[in-house]
């Protein structure tokens, strides 16, 4: 029996995964994202302790609210450092009839990743830019990594969301969008591409727990540059 | 019988006897396609609309009432014929001779009518005064017969809210009838059934029953006359479309103008409507755009109506509510879907005129309603906050197809059933009285059993457990009896005429008990069972404040330790009510419904071991406690979903706020989301639900500046109000909920 870690559970997730999820956090990431939402998932010693068949047991009493898109969907944190109790989990909910879905940075892949992909009905990957300069600063990981991801969720035919936080002065340009979409449109896998605005809420964490927010001196986009952005990506969500 | 103006109706129980949903089964055209038919609001709509926007200013300005009739008594006929706008209205009838004046009604209590007058700067003329010296009213009654404990409950606040110097309400006369049969035939089978009791023994409960008759007899008479003032006859059946609606509204006018019951709901009138549409596009009389625009003229009449209140009760029951409830949607027994045209005409009012709490539009919500009439429901929630939602899968089981919704969440067949409304009796007091043997802190009174203070430096639970179950079975002997005093009064000395004709003579009888502070028993008593409560005395040796240490499990999260703890707490109330006779047999149901009277519950009620501070309001209905959620929505649905509707036949009332970005990215999304909530809430067998998407900043903003936000609709608790209207005190307990968001 697998011992996970959790950050926190959501009852109602609506923006992580197609439909209504139950949405997991896992405590734990590998990664030191300046842009990052949630740094109070980052410790990997913190969270609180769960067996896949506890978490199972919470989520199946929400299986009537999940309709035909909703389902489980692990989030973080990074689950792919959990990826043997993130696979319990969802081989216990395939056998409940849960559809499971895995928000993940795709920094990260070994044996047990791939077989936890067996069991994973949607991937949404985060792409965090399209150049190595700002992953190597930005995020701390070479951009192979989740490109290399990508690939094999193509390989796997895994239906994949590319998510991509739009964040000022640092990738909120056509051509790193452009990039985007490109990439997005030679993996057959990729049916979405998510962008999300670069927010700033969480500062209030990063102040809690007297870390400096890397980024907490950029702006957030305007709604406008959004909606311009959503345009420039357009076409990649019909496919 | 065969009728001209039933020329291309089908069936034929319904022309034998008096059967709306037969009429309605035979007859109904089922629409499972979009909204794109519909048609948008004419000129003439917007003129009036208009107007009444103006109206609804000056009434504001006026402090909420725009003026009063003080020296006319209210009924059928008292009032000249009056208007909004003569030449254009395609519906008429007014409460009194002008929009938004009110009428008094005195029948309920003289000094209720009166104190409602002064609060507004207006005198109970000496006529009326006079007139009510001689007689006496429902509230006279109900006091000659009141016992000194029935009393010191109502002053304790153990018990508030009683419909004892008011109009009980809650009664839906089955207002269609007077459309498909017109009032002659009603009266013909009104007069057979009085004939036939010659056959009975002639005891107490027959006289009773056949001088009803004879009112209600000589009340459809009235309404005749009433309809005539406006240049209507209405003793025929309703030929199109135009005059079934015109034929329903003037019976529901009559029953407004006789009482001023506390909810005055509609029924279940739109699917009904629909029918005589159908006939009408058909027959190439009428268009898209016409019956719009007469739903629309309907729908403006119903928000015109108004009672005279006294601010007391506007504590209780804020915001000016009428509770014109009309039920939309649900399935059919056969399968087939009770959705048509008109259900979706009735929430496009909500566009065509603006967002309203009035009528208080309720979905009856069933897995099997077709998915476009689900979409467009969220849609409508999301964009106006203004309507509730009812699970259909769970009444029409028992109440069949053809049931509404009194009020906010009393479910009773049309024309079939009635109740005996009887507000609700403080839970969270219950368990204060309880702890200190019998002696209310807050009223400073000895009231139920007595017996010592519980002792020791820690409340124990099964100790907790065991007198809870000796103070409920006091309080629901107390309160059957007390409810008996009120109906048997009721019907002595305000007996609904008009609403009663429109029923069948031998009706159904619930009568409708009512519990607040589901959600602070069950945490106090999980904080008694799971940490460890420490008892402050005051220097009298009552206790009156608790130290709670160490953590407990908190109703909203799913979980089944305190969960299950309101879920019997419930059971118990209902099964002691059960073993009370009631007046006129009627069958015990239970609530967990507040209105807005949760901010007054909570005034009246000590600390609690849950941690709620002396005074501090409930949470309304059987919401969770603010903010103890610590799981998210769906968590917090579950647990209210416990709640058996079996014990609580009269009603689960939820209400829910949740911001837009925690529902999905795009409007698209957040329907959709929003219609698999509700699918998976009501497959939980909840009761009830009512739906505000919306921002606190939102509220924030119209608590701060009232007048730029007139028409600020907020659902509240089985009904909804108009934001502004609501007291300061009520509206910063509306903002102090509970907003689920994203994370």
């Amino acid at each position: 029996m697998t011992v996970g870690r959790v950050h926190s559970i959501q009852s109602l997730g609506t923006l992580d995964g197609p439909g209504v999820r139950f949405a997991v956090f896992l405590q734990g990431c590998n990664l030191r994202c300046s842009c990052c939402h949630n740094p109070d998932t980052w410790d990997m010693n913190g969270g609180t302790e769960y067996t896949a068949e506890e978490i199972v047991r919470k989520a199946v009493r929400y299986k009537e609210y999940f309709g035909k898109d909703g389902g489980f969907t692990f989030s973080g944190g990074e689950p792919l450092l959990q990826a043997d109790f993130v696979r319990e989990v969802f081989e216990l909910c395939h056998k409940e009839g849960i559809n499971t879905c895995l928000d993940t940075s795709g920094d990260m892949f070994n044996e047990k990743v791939r077989v936890m992909l067996d069991h994973t009905d949607r991937v949404l990957l985060d792409i965090k830019y399209t150049d190595g300069e700002h992953y190597r600063k930005n995020v701390g990981c070479d951009i192979k990594r989740p490109l290399e991801f990508l690939a094999y969720l193509n390989e796997k035919k895994i239906p994949t969301t590319i998510r991509h936080v739009v964040i000022p002065t640092m990738n909120d340009n056509e051509e790193s969008l452009l990039k985007l979409r490109s990439i997005a449109k030679e993996h057959e896998c990729v049916d979405k591409i998510e962008l999300l605005p670069f927010r700033k809420m969480c500062s209030i964490k990063y102040e809690k727990l007297g870390i400096p927010f890397p980024f907490g001196h950029l702006p957030e986009p305007t709604k406008e540059k959004m909606s311009e952005f959503e345009k420039l990506i357009k076409g990649i969500n019909i496919r | 019988m065969e009728h001209k103006n039933w020329t291309g109706f089908n069936g034929q129980t319904w022309k034998d006897e008096i059967n709306v949903r037969d009429f309605i089964q035979q007859n109904y055209k089922e629409y499972k396609g979009d909204a794109d038919f519909l048609a948008g609001p004419t000129e003439r709509t917007e003129g009036m609309m208009k107007k009444l926007e103006s109206l609804f200013a000056l009434e504001r300005q006026y402090g909420g009432v725009l003026d009063i009739d003080t020296a006319t008594v209210s009924s059928l006929t008292s009032y000249s014929p009056g208007y909004i706008d003569k030449e254009n209205e395609l519906i008429v009838g007014m409460q009194t001779n002008r929009p938004l004046k009110r009428g008094v009604n005195p029948f309920g209590g003289i000094r209720m009518a009166r104190q409602a007058c002064e609060a507004y700067g207006y005198k109970l003329s000496s006529k009326v005064e006079e007139e009510f010296k001689f007689r006496t009213t429902h509230n006279d009654g109900v006091f000659r017969a009141y016992t000194e404990e029935m009393r010191q409950a109502r002053r304790s606040h153990i018990i508030t809210g009683l419909p004892d110097a008011y109009g009980r309400g809650r009664i839906i006369g089955d207002y269609r009838r007077v459309a498909l049969y017109g009032v002659d035939k009603l009266i013909a089978e009104k007069k057979k059934d009085k004939e036939n009791l010659a056959k009975e023994t002639f005891n107490a409960e027959v006289i009773r029953l056949d001088e009803e008759l004879f009112q209600q007899i000589a009340f459809l008479g009235y309404m005749k006359e009433m309809a005539a003032m406006y240049g209507f006859d209405i003793s025929e059946p309703a030929g199109n479309a135009r005059e079934a609606i015109q034929w329903t509204y003037f019976a529901y006018l009559g029953a407004i103008k006789e009482q001023n019951g506390a909810a005055m709901s509609l029924g279940r009138v739109s699917t009904f409507f629909d029918i005589y549409i159908e006939r009408d596009i058909a027959a190439g009389i009428l268009t898209e755009e016409g019956a719009q625009e007469l739903i629309d003229d309907f729908v403006m009449k119903l928000r015109i109506a108004r009672h005279l209140r006294t601010p007391e009760y506007n504590e209780l029951f804020g915001g000016d509510p009428m509770w014109i409830t009309e039920a939309v949607g649900g399935m059919g027994e056969d399968g087939r879907t009770l959705v048509t045209k008109n259900s979706f005409r009735i929430l496009n009012t909500l566009y065509t005129l603006g967002s309203s709490p009035e009528p208080n539009l309720t979905i009856l919500w069933s897995n099997a309603l077709p998915e476009n009439f689900k979409k467009f429901c969220a849609k409508v929630s999301a964009d106006t906050d203004s309507i509730q939602y009812e699970n259909d899968d769970l009444m029409r089981p028992i109440y069949g197809d053809d049931y509404a919704i009194a009020c906010c969440v009393s479910a009773m067949k049309v024309g079939k059933q009635m109740q005996f409304f009887g507000a609700r009796c403080n839970l969270a007091k219950l368990l204060l009285l309880a702890i200190n043997g019998g002696y209310d802190t807050t009223s400073k009174m000895h009231i139920g059993p007595q017996m010592p203070v519980m002792e020791g430096d820690k409340i124990n639970f099964d100790e907790v457990m065991q007198r809870m179950d000796t103070y409920i079975a006091w309080l629901s002997h107390l309160y059957v009896n007390t409810m008996n005093v009120i109906h048997y009064m009721h019907d002595k000395y305000a007996y609904e005429k008009t609403q009663m004709a429109l029923h069948d003579t031998n009706v159904g009888r619930f009568m409708a008990f009512g519990i607040a502070g589901l959600s602070v028993v069950a945490d106090s008593l999980s904080a008694i069972k799971y940490a460890d409560v420490h008892p402050i005395k005051d220097e009298n040796g009552f206790i009156v404040d608790f130290n709670t240490v160490g953590n407990f499990p908190k109703y909203g999260n799913d979980d089944d330790r305190v969960d299950l703890i309101a879920k019997e707490m419930a059971h118990k109330v209902i099964t002691e009510l059960r073993k009370n006779p009631t007046y006129r047999n009627a069958e015990h149901t239970l609530s967990v419904l507040t209105i807005t009277s949760n901010v007054a519950y909570g005034k009246h009620t000590g600390a609690t071991p849950d941690g709620r501070k002396n005074g501090a309001p409930f949470a309304p209905g059987a919401n969770p406690m603010h903010n103890r959620e610590e799981n998210g929505t769906l968590a917090s649905l579950n647990s209210v979903a416990k709640i058996s509707y079996d014990d609580c036949r009269d009603g689960i009332s939820n209400t829910f706020s949740i911001t837009p970005d925690a529902l999905g990215r795009t409007g698209e999304e957040r329907t959709s989301n929003l219609v698999n909530i509700l699918d998976g809430y009501f497959a939980k067998k909840a009761h009830h639900i009512n739906v505000n998407i919306m921002n606190r900043e939102t509220l924030i903003k119209a608590y701060e500046n009232p007048e730029a936000y007139p028409n600020l609709t907020i659902r509240v608790s089985g009904y909804a109000v108009n934001f502004c209207k609501l007291s300061r005190e009520q509206q910063r307990e509306v903002i102090s909920r509970t907003f689920h968001e994203s994370v």
